[in-house]
């Protein structure tokens, strides 16, 4: 039973690392080939969900509103680009961040305004519902199973892209050296437009995704937002080999840490002080391992050449 | 110091400024409406928090996306005192609890530069959008342990019942807390100056504006930002003291990511490194809000535009508006 349990809670873990490696890629990808720090990212996250809720609702396909995510995200992150992030990059990250703040208040304050302070739900698709049987004797919800699934062809496909195709070998040229990119006639600036609309588009796939198993409110993109900073801190910022390691170890480490201090200090200490002391320590954890790699790799685990 | 007594352009301002933040208060005191003069105790509150960040990101050039730790701590030191003074309950040591000011406002400096030499130490490590990332996550993780920790009230918070004392002042008369604050508030912009003139300040400074030269005629520079950290942080959670009691109320959100974002907001509204920067942001930022809120349920929406504009177009903030650009880059 404890075994049962135990997997099902590293299968969460997983899942919430593949979301994480979503946000993370973007984040990291936007960073690495601009030199941006951008904090709209969580936005454009709920901009996917509240995509596919609203369109899931009015054609009644999930399917359906998981494509209107990537479009929407991709399509508002190309349109804040153009307005906004294209006049930032030559200005101190001090600027992108003030400037990324303010759109964050400006999403947050404009969804509101659209769809009202309450949340909207998302059903999981009927083709995903119901559960898969776990060795140990429990089971384990079929969607969340999908969404590791969907995570590793992500990963691959994106792999795929940047070592193998044209665009790949521009963003890692762009990452490389800016200027020379621009120089040897690539139109650089519509590459960033394309970077930053993939990277949109990947957080508003996350939003839609994780919109089936939670609610999906305004204000939803933060929490995810923050931890994908500890992501791609630890994975090293640029790197997108760094960020699916980090994604994957800070959502394995949050999600067991969370069911497994509790239990090991109830060994020492009455259970009701054992759940507030491991509640507490468990939220903390993934900070303190973050804090402990950068102890000894200041630059993260998988450090990009330049920046 | 040499440079504060010439009567410049930007001293004038300076003297407005800190002359309209006491007459509001008077006036309204004056006129019976109590209201402004809470505004004007949040506008110099908010000034003092901000003026400690702006040791760090004005002279330092440290962009600390985690202030907002500090704030909540001196908060959470106030609440968590005067609800231990008020129940009898000893603290942790056999120390007991207090309502008094005078020891409330100690403990907040120094357990706010405690935490802050921690932060800073791994932190500053660390430089760029790293360092943005990291503070911004220490500030997380200090809100997810109040959140979760439920002695203190989680996430519900933690009320005041009655403000904290301070000798021979009616702390509860909103006119005498305001003079409290404002006077600290004061204090603090005149250790802001006189540390910007010392030694210590120009080579803070001199981090900021090359490191490698720094380190070249034999200043650490880790050390001097290291030092410039837990000063900023133990001025913002002085700050974070009075907050709560202003508030009678301490929560989590005082610790929120978006209370950092603030904090920045308020300097670069007011002028990046000035040292009334924080004060001319404090009073637009609350000026705003008040003003915006009347007419908009939205006003973060427009507040966000306008801050927008302001990153975009409108540089050097307010005094840079008023007074011109900064005469030290």
């Amino acid at each position: 039973m404890t075994f049962a349990l135990a997997l099902e809670q590293l299968l969460n873990g997983l899942q919430l690392g593949v979301m994480l490696f979503l946000m993370a890629a973007g984040l990291t990808l936007i960073f690495g080939v601009m030199g941006l720090i951008n904090l709209a990212h969580g936005s454009l996250y709920m901009v996917g969900a509240f995509a596919c809720a609203v369109v899931a609702a009015w054609t009644g396909s999930f399917w359906i509103g998981l494509v209107a995510s990537l479009a929407c995200a991709a399509a508002a992150g190309a349109v804040v680009e153009l307005l906004v992030i294209r006049k930032l990059y030559d200005r101190d990250h001090l600027d992108q961040v003030l400037a990324t703040f303010a759109l964050i208040l400006m999403f947050s304050e404009g969804t509101r305004w659209l769809f009202g302070s309450f949340p909207l739900y998302l059903d999981i698709p009927p083709l995903l519902q119901g559960a898969l049987p776990l060795p140990g004797g429990t089971e384990y919800p079929v969607y969340r199973l999908a969404i590791i699934a969907a995570g590793a062809v992500v990963a691959f496909g994106l792999y795929m892209l940047i070592s193998r195709t044209r665009l790949g070998m521009r963003i890692r040229a762009g990452e490389s050296d800016r200027e020379m990119i621009g120089a040897l006639g690539v139109d650089i600036r519509t590459l960033y437009t394309v970077v930053f609309a993939l990277g949109a588009a990947l957080a508003g796939l996350a939003g839609a995704l994780v919109g089936a198993l939670q609610s999906v409110q305004v204000g939803m993109g933060e929490p995810v937002l923050i931890l994908a900073f500890v992501v791609i801190v630890i994975g090293g910022i640029g790197s997108i080999k760094g960020a699916l390691l980090g994604a994957l170890l800070v959502g394995v480490t949050d999600t067991m840490g969370r069911f497994l201090l509790p239990k090991i200090l109830a060994l020492f200490v009455p259970p009701a002080q054992a759940g507030m002391i491991g509640g507490a320590a468990a939220s903390m954890l993934i900070y303190i391992v973050m804090a402990l790699i950068l102890a000894v790799k200041p630059r993260g685990l998988f450090p990009a050449a330049h920046a | 110091m040499r440079e504060a007594m010439i009567v410049t352009r930007e001293n004038l301002i300076n003297l407005i400024l800190a002359a309209l933040l006491l007459a509001v208060p008077i006036g309204a005191n004056w006129l019976g409406q109590p209201f402004y003069i809470t505004l004007a105790t949040r506008v110099a509150i908010l000034a003092l928090a901000a003026t400690g960040l702006n040791l760090a990101l004005g002279l330092g050039g440290l962009v600390s996306f985690g202030h907002a730790a500090f704030f909540g701590l001196g908060g959470y030191v106030a609440g968590i005192l005067a609800s231990h003074g008020f129940s009898g309950e000893p603290l942790l040591f056999g120390f007991s609890g207090t309502n008094q000011m005078w020891v409330i406002w100690p403990v907040a400096v120094v357990l706010s530069g405690l935490v802050g030499l921690a932060i800073g130490a791994i932190s500053l490590r660390t430089s760029g959008v790293y360092f943005i990332m990291i503070t911004l996550a220490f500030a997380q993780m200090v809100y997810y342990f109040a959140v979760s920790w439920p002695a203190y009230g989680g996430e519900d918070g933690l009320s005041i019942l009655v403000r904290n004392q301070f000798p021979g002042v009616m702390t509860m008369r909103p006119m005498s807390f305001f003079l409290i604050c404002y006077v600290i508030l004061l204090v603090s912009i005149g250790l802001f100056a006189l540390i910007r003139a010392s030694r210590f300040g120009s080579a803070l400074q001199a981090t900021r504006q090359n490191e490698v030269r720094v380190a070249t005629v034999g200043i650490q520079p880790y050390r001097i930002r290291l030092t410039a950290f837990v000063i900023s942080a133990m001025i913002t959670g002085l700050a974070g003291a009075l907050f709560a009691d202003l508030n009678r109320f301490v929560s989590p959100s005082m610790l929120s990511w978006h209370m950092s974002g603030e904090l920045i907001v308020l300097i670069i509204l007011g002028g990046t490194g000035r040292l009334f920067g924080p004060l001319a942001g404090a009073a637009l930022y609350v000026a705003f809000e008040y003003a915006l809120g009347g007419i908009t349920e939205r006003w973060q929406f427009f507040l966000g535009l306008i801050l927008l504009l302001v990153v975009l177009f409108a540089r050097g903030g307010l005094l840079g508006l008023l007074a011109g650009r900064a005469r030290h880059g």
